[in-house]
């Protein structure tokens, strides 16, 4: 992903105008107010066309794989709740799956729908968030207030019972840290029957705009074929017509018993890829309605050793994050620490078919695309 | 005549969809005092409740007596993923006059924190926990080296 461009390496052609004398050299970020987080991309413009995008990464690369090596596998599930910030349980679920692979546990039933229950309510928090900041994006206000109305009841869900709003860390190798709160499935039922009806505002007041489809359809169109070229995954996959949910084609924890549909679009645009997620949410409700009132009794928490020894070898699961596949790859020498980390995070696969799918766009256009592909930063420097 | 028709039709439409919009959103100006969701985190100091699980700092629990259950075991120094706890001990003689390990400084680096909760999963007799309080800032950063036994404190008697 990072090279610099011929155009930037050549003194003679630093100038604001590119090669042709007629294109323009345009730096978005690290702190230009329209993007998510920092991420810098120069933009090639022919006039209002984009010729050519590139990310340029690092700006917040905290080299997380080489932390993890040299903490032990039970302190290193905590570093991953900062890489993508929102979806922080399905980090941590992912890296406990897989060290509990590595130890071949079996973890409790009660643990596994807590799991999944949580996975699921953070999934609708960053759908939330995401429909916010794209309504932003291409320049709705309201939404974005709407959103964090509905995600703050989240969030307080999610204090109560682990104590954090987003950084959780509430996943451990064997189970969950603590038991649910006594209010929990009090607050979850509260907040499923506010946000049924909350969510047909989102429709009545974004989905449904003329300007908003006028700006959507059509735009950053990506076909099947290239979608799976440049290894996308999740719902901006989905909105291509791929089938890649991880939670249908490799289920865990309780995925098998209960019933939900993978969403799939196939018009390949902004429009389908938001389609996607407004549908995934509402897939969402439904299987957190499924698990809320059916939590079996028990224990939280398999019984682990104090110190976690994975034997040799290597371990890789994978989860479906809010965004995509999101793997971990674990390699043992059969210590306490692991020799060698590696994350497949689905925002830096994405991100990589941002150039295909802004060329020939409008500059307008791009924040559009960008919104949809849903880029948390973190997540792609890591 | 069709592309006039569908000019206007496409205004229309966007004129539509917009009032809808609106019309939701002057719903909510009219009827914000019934639906008022931010907290004025300042004004509310004295309302605000926290859950009792809620991750502000480590404390270590002190009774009336000013005893406190921790063995100097230093389980959650080598829990810490940031090295924010450093345990120093010192042996105390018993009534036999054996020497017995024990706690001498329980040292929270604050300012190294990541609120993770492992220190408290780790600890074997349940003598830390954490702390309701979030108001951290300090002018001065040595201030959030904390020294987290109390003066005079002991060991419970019967905590092993």
């Amino acid at each position: 992903m990072y090279r610099q461009s011929e155009i930037v390496n050549d003194p003679s052609k630093t100038s604001l105008l590119g090669d042709e004398g007629t294109d323009m050299i345009i730096n978005v970020g690290p702190q230009h107010p329209s993007t998510h987080g920092v991420l810098h991309l120069v933009i090639t413009l022919n006039g209002e066309a984009v010729k050519k995008v590139e990310p340029h990464l690092g700006y917040i690369h905290r080299s997380i794989e080489k932390m993890c090596e040299s903490l032990t596998f039970r302190q290193f599930i905590y570093v991953t709740s900062k890489m993508d910030y929102l979806s922080s349980h399905m980090n941590n679920h992912c890296c406990a799956m897989c060290v509990e692979k590595g130890l071949q546990i079996e973890i409790p039933p009660r643990a596994q729908v807590i799991r999944v229950l949580m996975d699921e309510l953070t999934r609708l928090a960053s759908h939330q968030l995401w429909w916010g900041a794209l309504a932003m994006d291409v320049g709705a206000l309201t939404p974005f207030f709407l959103a964090f109305r509905e995600r703050e009841m989240i969030n307080d869900i999610m204090e109560e019972t682990c104590g954090t709003r987003l950084t959780m860390n509430y996943m451990v190798p064997g189970g969950v840290m603590a038991d649910l709160h006594p209010n929990f499935q009090k607050r979850v039922h509260a907040f499923i029957d506010h946000f049924k009806r909350k969510i047909d505002e989102y429709d009545e007041l974004v989905t449904d705009n003329i300007i908003f489809q006028n700006r959507t359809k059509g735009i950053g169109y990506i076909s099947k074929e290239d979608a799976i070229s440049y290894g996308m995954s999740g719902p901006a996959a989905r909105g291509s017509g791929v089938q890649c949910d991880i939670r249908k084609l490799y289920p865990y924890e309780v995925y098998d018993k209960v019933q939900f549909e993978e969403v799939i679009e196939t018009a390949g645009d902004c429009f389908a890829r938001y389609l996607v997620r407004m549908k995934e949410m509402k897939q969402s409700i439904s299987i957190v309605e499924q698990l809320i009132d059916n939590i079996p009794e028990g224990d939280f928490q398999a019984k682990t050793k104090a110190v976690l020894k994975l034997p040799k070898g290597e371990y890789y699961s994978r989860v479906e994050t809010a965004r995509g596949e999101f793997g971990v790859y674990i390699v043992s020498e059969g210590g306490t620490t692991p020799y060698r980390i590696k994350f497949r995070s689905p925002g830096f696969s994405n991100l990589s078919a941002l150039d295909h799918m802004t060329r020939g766009q409008k500059i307008g256009d791009m924040v559009a695309i960008m919104g949809t592909l849903d880029l948390v930063i973190p997540d792609i420097d890591r | 005549m069709s592309f006039i028709k569908n000019y206007i039709g496409d205004v229309w439409g966007a004129v539509k969809s917009l009032a809808a919009g609106m019309k939701l959103t002057g719903h909510y100006a009219l009827h914000h005092k019934k639906e008022k969701i931010t907290q004025q985190y300042p004004d509310n100091k004295d309302t605000l409740n926290l859950p009792e699980r809620f991750r502000g700092e480590v404390v270590l629990i002190h009774d009336e007596n000013n005893e406190h259950a921790c063995t100097g075991c230093t389980a959650c120094e080598l829990a810490c993923p940031n090295g924010t706890i450093k345990i120093i001990t010192k042996f105390d003689l018993t009534p036999e006059g054996k020497k017995k390990k024990a706690l001498d400084t329980f040292v929270y680096h604050l300012d190294l924190c990541t609120m993770c909760n492992l220190c408290i999963e780790a600890c074997p007799t349940s003598a830390i926990k954490m702390d309701q309080t979030f108001e951290h800032s300090v002018t001065d950063r040595s201030e959030l080296i904390k020294t987290l036994n109390k003066p005079g404190s002991k060991i419970r008697e019967g905590v092993e």
